[in-house]
């Protein structure tokens, strides 16, 4: 399974291939970064027939996390992606909305990288 | 005698005194009075020519009256005579008036000769004025008339004091209330800076958690003996550790911005790259708006050209007037999405633009626009719209002053129902190419 990052602060990135390196090293997590819901949607059209994660922030300039779940959720039925958005502390009202509108997991910012691999490697 | 021409003399007269005892328009003036207009007047001995000495004369009757209260005067003509040619004519005027000080109230008996010719229509050539016969049947003296202009005079420089006194006190209000309305744009920026904080903190320790990580492998590495290894993770020791740093200044950066924002002096121009300016200070006032009333959320669009490189400004003051534009956007945009809760997405975009002489900021929304009658006013110091207590109503006001300070404009384009576009015009004073 794909791991699809989306997050517009770009040195997410190098923080994952750095807190994953091991996974990433041994093929057990397999990830691929995008800076903007945009950018997720065409590498989604890059990937379909793929079982894909999506591990999405929600305040991002343009298409935000939550435009990005209702357009994954509308345009990608076969096969429907998994999808996890990180919230900030205590955003009720986003978690919600993303409940709302079919978010599969939520994880709260700042991101505890040991919960997180817990759940991505259990999920294989 | 020619009626027409004694009635047009009447009213000549009727303008004549009325300049003089009257705030009447001024406008026809000119047209009334000779080139060369003499008049005397016995109270202290005034003789004045021309037309220029007249209005002198009547300018100060005028500014000595402000200080009078119930002031009225009557008119009777005592005598009036015209030439059988009726090209010149003479007019003696006893005029009654009374007005008060402090309460005390002063009758003034006046007499007024005028002398007219006709030249296309009549004008003054000559005028005598002096004071008449008191009620209880005394005259006016000179001293008494002295004394009466020394009361004036005083109560003149008493009110001039009293006005130098509140201005004292205007201008101490003014300087807090632009530091209280920089505080308040403080308090809408600290949710904003807290979230804006919590990212670059948030690599911080992650980073140095991932490099506590790699420094144990290296360190096992180097037990084995593969020291190949151990360098190819101390490259990313080193790689993580421009990142911690590189974070750990941009959190600075905000907090000192912080500082600078609330700071009341002012600064040098920086070159400043106008592009990130209006994109950090769209999130704080997004972030600082969303931790008020987390329900709410707008679609925000940025397109900043590409080609604008640094600029010399006072950054922490542009930086405000942009702040203070988003918040308003924000502000109109929520309010119009309370009123209308179905169809209307709140939508914010901030552009920059660089052209050949000019470079522009831009702050548009979709809320309902400003009335016409209202545009006008949005720039002076205290309008606001928002309820009491909500608005200082200096935001646009001390905005405008920053931008014109920069040799700029601030311009606002609106549509009632359709929004508002702000639009900061500088000079393009831009430094280097980015």
């Amino acid at each position: 399974m794909k791991i699809l990052v989306v997050d517009d602060e770009k040195d997410v990135q190098l923080l994952f291939q750095q807190r994953f390196r091991k996974e990433i090293r041994t093929g057990v997590l397999n990830f691929v970064f995008a800076f903007s819901g945009e950018e997720a949607l065409d590498i989604m059209k890059t990937m379909e027939q793929e079982a894909v994660l999506i591990l999405s922030d929600i305040n991002m300039p343009g298409m935000s996390g939550l435009d990005l779940l209702e357009k994954i959720r509308k345009d990608f039925e076969q096969p429907p992606p998994l999808v996890m958005m990180v919230t900030a502390y205590g955003d009720e009202e986003n978690r919600n909305t993303a409940k709302r509108l079919g978010a599969d997991d939520f994880l709260t910012k700042p991101l505890d990288f040991a919960l997180l691999k817990s759940k991505l490697t259990t999920l294989k | 005698m020619d009626t027409a021409k004694e009635k047009e003399l009447l009213q000549t007269h009727q303008y004549w005194v009325a300049s003089f005892m009257e705030d009447s328009s001024l406008d026809e003036l000119d047209s009334i009075l000779s080139h060369d207009i003499m008049g005397y007047g016995t109270t202290q001995d005034e003789k004045i020519f021309g037309r220029e000495a007249v209005k002198n004369i009547i300018e100060i009757g005028r500014q000595q009256r402000r200080l009078f209260d119930n002031y009225r005067y009557d008119l009777e003509i005592v005598k009036k005579q015209i030439s059988k040619k009726s090209d010149a004519a003479v007019i003696i005027a006893e005029i009654n008036v009374s007005y008060s000080i402090d309460r005390n109230e002063t009758l003034l008996p006046l007499r007024i000769s005028t002398v007219f010719y006709y030249d296309e229509q009549w004008k003054v050539t000559h005028w005598h004025g002096s004071l008449g016969v008191k009620t209880d049947g005394d005259t006016w003296h000179q001293n008494e008339w002295q004394c009466e202009k020394e009361r004036l005079q005083k109560l003149v420089d008493e009110q001039t004091a009293k006005l130098k006194k509140s201005l004292e006190n205007l201008k101490a209000t003014q300087s807090q209330l632009i530091q209280s309305e920089k505080m308040a744009s403080l308090g809408e920026l600290t949710a904003g800076i807290a979230h804006e904080i919590q990212n670059p903190l948030n690599f911080v320790n992650n980073f140095s958690e991932v490099n506590t990580e790699l420094i144990e492998e290296m360190q096992e590495e180097l037990k084995a003996g593969n020291t190949e290894e151990a360098i190819s993770i101390s490259d990313d020791i080193k790689e993580n550790q421009k990142k911690i740093n590189h974070h750990g200044r941009r959190a600075d950066a905000i907090v000192k911005g912080m500082l600078q924002h609330s700071r009341n002096n002012t600064s040098d121009k920086e070159a400043t790259n106008i592009n990130a300016l209006a994109d950090e200070y769209l999130r704080l006032s997004y972030h600082g708006l969303r931790a008020k009333d987390k329900s709410f959320n707008a679609k925000l669009e940025t397109d900043f050209d590409k080609s604008l490189g640094s600029v010399n400004i006072v950054a922490q003051d542009i930086g405000r007037v942009i702040l203070n534009l988003i918040t308003n956007a924000f502000y109109v945009v929520k309010k119009k999405k309370e009123q209308q809760k179905e169809g209307y997405e709140p939508t914010v975009s901030v552009y920059t633009k660089k052209k050949k002489d000019t470079i522009t900021i831009s702050v548009k929304d979709n809320g309902n626009g400003i009335p016409l009658a209202i545009k006008e006013k949005i720039f002076q110091p205290f309008f606001t719209t928002k309820p009491s207590g909500e608005g200082t109503g200096l935001g646009l006001s001390l905005s405008y002053d920053i931008v014109k300070a920069h040799g700029g404009e601030l311009k606002v384009e609106t549509h009632e129902g359709m929004g508002t576009e702000f639009t900061i015009i500088l000079p393009n004073t831009e430094i280097t190419k980015k």
